[in-house]
Parts: structure tokens; sequence; C-alpha cells
């Protein structure tokens, strides 16, 4: 019994790491698993304070309205990619807020006109320090604030089409 | 003597730290050497599996300016890596914290060597004790031990 036991440990081991394997490839494949993902310290938390030429966290809690403030910059190839489901976003009177990152203000104007201009409100965050601060890793990065200036969600890299009528419903104005 | 040369130029040789434009360094030497025993704790949110010291991503020279600007400002390590974690979490240490989430991962030496010990012990006990040499076999050792 016991040697029996013995004998069919391996393969249980190898059963479960198999299982949480296959868990682990699957959770890749719908997102719901990212081993490089930074999770955000943000989420539930109000805006950090922040003075940017463009506008500031006043400025946001001023609204008093939900919005959604997008991290982009003209150098950054998945932000084209991005700019067409922002400008579905902008076209359903969701009120979107543009940082743009370690851009210089010609070359954003430039991306701007190029790819369409999604943004109520665009502000420069050219030393990267305020992006920093909101534990920005990288463009483009979305984050939704609620109408307290409460951080509620952030998604990491080009949002996708399928965000665009969920973010409509929570945020159009 | 080639081999002691390269062992010995190998000894010698310093990391290459990312730093490459000594403005970044701090006037300091003491200072500087601690900004990088912090920085080189720190994770790069780019590349990740390298320290923002080692890292040549911008975000990475960006935090190290800002590591360098707190050891000025005269605040300890402790303050500094708060600071840190504060913006990206706990994922920015290099060296995880000790917490339940992590009990596993830092317990898993002990638990394999108790397991590998656990294996032995139990090998070494089924095992039965060699028979003693029989007649026939005491003789053949004894002509073999005198030629």
């Amino acid at each position: 019994m016991n040697r029996r036991l013995l004998l069919a440990a391996p393969f249980g081991v190898a059963l479960l790491g198999g299982g949480a394997f296959y868990a682990m490839l699957r959770g890749l494949q719908t997102g719901s698993f990212d081993p490089r993902g930074v999770p955000s310290q943000l989420i539930g938390k109000p805006l950090p304070e922040f003075q940017l030429p463009g506008f500031s966290r006043a400025d946001v809690l001023a609204r008093k309205r939900p919005v959604i403030i997008n991290f982009f910059a003209s150098w950054c190839v998945p932000c084209v990619d991005e700019a067409p489901t922002l400008m579905a976003l902008h076209q359903r009177g969701v009120p979107i807020w543009g940082i743009a990152y370690k851009d210089k203000p010609a070359a954003t104007q430039g991306f701007l006109a190029r790819h369409g201009n999604p943004f109520t409100n665009l502000a420069s965050d050219e030393p990267g320090l305020v992006a920093i601060d909101w534990g920005v890793t990288g463009v483009p990065e979305t984050y939704l604030i609620d109408a307290q200036g409460i951080v509620q969600w952030r998604f990491v890299g080009p949002l996708p089409d399928a965000a665009v009528d969920g973010l409509s419903k929570l945020v159009a104005s | 003597m080639m081999r002691a040369i390269l062992l010995v130029l190998l000894l010698l040789a310093r990391p290459a730290w990312a730093i490459s434009d000594p403005a970044e360094a701090l006037p300091d030497p003491a200072a500087e050497a601690r900004a990088v025993e912090i920085g080189s704790q720190l994770r790069c949110l780019v590349c990740q599996n390298e320290s923002i010291e080692d890292s040549g991503a911008d975000l990475a020279r960006d935090l190290r300016h800002i590591v360098r600007e707190h050891v000025a400002k005269g605040e300890t390590d402790a303050q500094i890596t708060a600071w840190m974690v504060a913006r990206y979490g706990d994922f920015v240490l290099l060296r995880p914290k000790v917490t339940w989430g992590t009990a596993l991962l830092w317990a898993s030496p002990v638990l394999a060597l108790l397991v590998a010990g656990g294996l032995a012990l139990g090998l070494r006990r089924r095992s039965p004790p060699a028979a003693p040499l029989s007649a026939e076999e005491q003789q053949r050792l004894a002509r073999l031990m005198e030629s």
C-alpha cells in the first residue's frame, strides 16, 4: 500500500504541476495573468498632487465628474494603434485628458494632427516625473478617475476597442 | 601563468554599471556608493530583470536620479525604498519582502532540504544490512589479499 502510494506520488506531482502550468498559460492567453504586470498602487486612492503645463490635479477635481486620463507620446508606436479607440471614445462624449510623456510640445502637436486629437485637455510631462508619481511604467497608460478624484481603474498598453462601450457608459457626460 | 593572470583580471573586474554619464553620479563617493547600493536593489520597471543601476532604460535613469536626490537630502535607505514601493508596489523590490504571500518562496530551500533528508533517511532504512561474507568468499578475499 505504502509502496503504491510512493509510486503514485511522482505522477501526482507531475499532474499538479501540469495543471498549474496549464492554468498559467490560460491566464496568459485571456490576460488574467500577466507575470510582467506591475499592479497600480493608485487604485482606490486619491489622485496624487501634480501641476503640469496644461492642467493640474485641482483642475481634474474641479470637474466633479469622472474623467479618463491617458498618458501618451508622439514617439510611442502603440499610441498610434490606440488613437482610433480614443477617437471613438471622444465621439461618444467621453472626456479624455491627455498627458504627453517625455515629449516635445511640437512633436505632440504633430502627433495629434496626424492621428486626431481626442483630448479635452492636454498637459505635458516632459521631464516624466509626474508619471513616476503615478507609477506609470510606459506609454500608453490609461486611468479612470471618479467624480471624487479617486483612481478607480488603470489600463497598461493600448486600450482595446472592446473597452469603448463600457467606458462610455461609465464616463459619458 | 595565463590562468593566474586571467583570474586576477576577473577578480579585478568591476560590474559595468549603466551609469555612463559621470555627471549622474553624486560628488561624494560615500553617498554615491549608497545610491548604487539602494539602486541595485530596485527593479527597472521596463526591463524588469535588471536593477535600475544596470538598466539603460530612460525610466531607470530617471529613477537613478531620484534615488540620488533623496540620498543627497539625507534620507535613510528605508525611506527611499518606501518612496519607490508607494509608487510601484513590492514588485519594484528585487529582493521580495517576507510576507505570507512569499512565505513559500522563502521557505523553499529549507523545504527542499527537508524533503531530500526525508528521502535519504527513508531509503537508508529500507535497504537491508549487507549479509556477512560466506566461507568461500572469505577464502577468496584472503587469497586476493596475499597476492
